[in-house]
């Protein structure tokens, strides 16, 4: 299987034993952060957190994941000193204070020899929704065509759902995908696929030769660049999120967060760095 | 009477103290089959405690996050996997079997054995990336999208084959020597005495192989994840692409929170209900085969 999804057991596993560990030495002058919201976010931050540990000896971070509106609810009232929030904060959320440590962009994705070298909003909503369902319609050949989607609950589903404003029960699929690497060797091996996957994923693949293709978006190439440099709109901030100015420890974080000594660890959930 | 010291009728302290420390374990065994049970009631029991059981079976659809928790798709497709790979690994099974027993030349027969011995130790994640890269491209060159109800069948046959080999043959290994020689006395041809006697008398241990394979191929999950397309939705064909109770677990669970995972734990149980019911007529038939 996939490395992603053996990561996220072990950091899932690392954060129950954190939390174990936590609760049952007490130690006084130990330090502990607390950071709870999105399950995109957290098995980043928790690997975050374990190299932070390892350069602040004292200081444990507990990270929880329950979904951006509890990074949001539990940053305001105080229940942790950090949310995860994978998403622009909202105009009624401008009391809390945000800082982007990584962006998520996911990219369209047909095999190598799809004569198709673009598609419009209107077509690919029209494509996941059955509405066009053979690929001459939008100027391929006389095939039909195969939807890759993602299983429910996927952040890569969320994102994709939100920006073309889709209801997972309006998408007829023809096959269901859980990771990244699936859908890229489901559409490797099927000329007349289409799917969505993390750009920084397809990117790699695409070097090593694997035959697929990505589409631009309303005329923007799907690179890592382009998310970068905020171009390419299929794209979304990987936040933290505090109540009040942050100082101390949090401060340290956060700043911790955003520097070049966690990229390789963002890299590898495949997100994209920020530039600096 | 000197044994009577070492005799099961007055066991010695050592042995006291032996059987209780088995008992101990085989306590334990039992017991984690029971504390699964629970576990799987305790997490699933808010949104059963909600919505009840016969929604899950009722909903139209799988979407937990819009409030649809319909299994019935799923159910249906891991039965039709399970059942189509159960039909070939079976036949195919016996006769490997009987071929091994009775037609092959012993020098062909024990390797032959050996491999299919080793093919029961794949994993069955190999069998899934086999199936995703060459088999799915395959039947999608013939009837798209590929990933299917057929690759699943076709890769869960690969998988329970060796079960439904070995236990048939020892099975028919096990069938008395009398009765072959008796065939054999009356005349009988080899066909005759395979169809008439040895079949007959190996059917107890040979469907109580099927159910054990039946069992591994109900809780396959990665191999048919990989290749079964995913897709919640009652298979009408062969080509459709479906989704099974162990795939629906695998493929949510790392993201789901709420009801949504209360969700997941429902399709667990349902699955370990079918299991059950598989493992008890499993030890019926099992029980049957001492009579014979």
């Amino acid at each position: 299987m996939p490395r992603l999804s053996l990561n996220r057991y072990l950091s899932a596993l690392s954060v129950m034993l954190l939390v174990a560990t936590t609760a049952s030495i007490p130690q006084a002058a130990e330090r502990k952060l607390v950071l709870t919201g999105s399950s995109t976010l957290a098995p980043l931050v928790a690997e975050i957190g374990k190299r932070f540990e390892q350069e602040n000896p004292g200081v444990r971070v507990d990270v929880q994941s329950g979904g951006s509106s509890r990074g949001i609810a539990d940053a305001r009232s105080g229940l942790a000193d950090i949310g995860l929030v994978s998403r622009a904060l909202k105009p009624d959320e401008q009391d809390l204070k945000s800082f982007t440590i990584a962006l998520d962009g996911i990219t369209l994705i047909v095999h190598k020899d799809n004569p198709v070298q673009t598609l419009t909003d209107p077509q690919i909503v029209d494509i996941y929704t059955g509405k066009i369902t053979r690929w001459r319609a939008v100027g391929g050949a006389d095939r039909p065509i195969t939807v890759v989607n993602k299983a429910e609950g996927r952040s890569t589903l969320e994102l994709f759902l939100h920006h073309f404003q889709l209801k997972s029960g309006d998408i007829t699929a023809h096959v269901v995908i859980g990771e990244n690497q699936q859908g890229i060797k489901t559409v490797a091996g099927n000329t007349s696929a289409i799917g969505y996957v993390s750009i920084g994923t397809a990117e790699y693949e695409v070097s090593q030769g694997v035959p697929i293709k990505l589409l631009p978006m309303a005329g923007v190439d799907a690179s890592v660049e382009n998310v970068r440099n905020g171009r390419f709109p299929l794209a979304r901030p990987l936040n933290l999120v505090t109540k009040a100015e942050s100082e101390g420890l949090v401060r340290q974080f956060i700043d911790f967060s955003r520097s070049e000594r966690v990229h390789d660890l963002v890299e590898a959930q495949y997100f994209v760095p920020l530039a600096h | 009477m000197i044994w009577s010291k070492h005799s099961i009728s007055s066991p010695s302290r050592t042995d006291a103290r032996l059987a209780g420390w088995l008992s101990i374990a085989a306590g334990l065994a039992a017991a984690v089959l029971v504390l699964i049970v629970l576990f799987l009631l305790h997490e699933s029991w808010p949104v059963l405690n909600r919505i009840g059981w016969l929604r899950f079976l009722t909903d139209a659809a799988w979407h937990p996050s819009e409030g649809l928790f319909g299994l019935a798709p799923m159910l249906w497709a891991t039965l039709a996997s399970s059942t189509g790979a159960l039909v070939l690994a079976g036949g195919l099974g016996v006769a490997s079997a009987l071929f091994c027993r009775f037609y092959a030349p012993p020098s062909a027969a024990r390797p032959y054995r050996r491999m299919v011995t080793l093919l029961a130790g794949i994993p069955s994640v190999v069998f899934g990336l086999w199936g995703l890269t060459v088999l799915v491209p395959l039947i999608a060159r013939w009837q798209p999208p590929g990933a299917s109800l057929l690759a699943g069948i076709l890769i869960l046959t690969l998988m329970i084959l060796p079960t439904v080999a070995l236990t048939a043959d020892a099975a028919l290994a096990a069938v008395p020597k009398a009765y072959l020689h008796g065939a054999a006395a009356l005349g009988m041809s080899r066909s005759g005495t395979i169809l008439r006697v040895v079949l007959p008398a190996a059917r107890s241990g040979i469907i109580a192989g099927l159910l054990l394979a039946a069992g591994r191929a109900l809780g396959e999950t990665m191999a048919v994840l990989m290749v079964a397309g995913n897709v919640v939705q009652t298979p009408h064909s062969l080509f459709d692409p479906v989704r099974t109770l162990t795939a629906n677990i695998a493929l949510e669970m790392d993201y789901a929170t709420g009801e949504h995972r209360a969700g997941l734990f429902v399709s667990g149980l349902v699955l370990s209900g079918m299991i059950i019911l598989l493992a008890v007529a499993a030890l019926r038939f099992g029980g049957a085969r001492s009579h014979v």
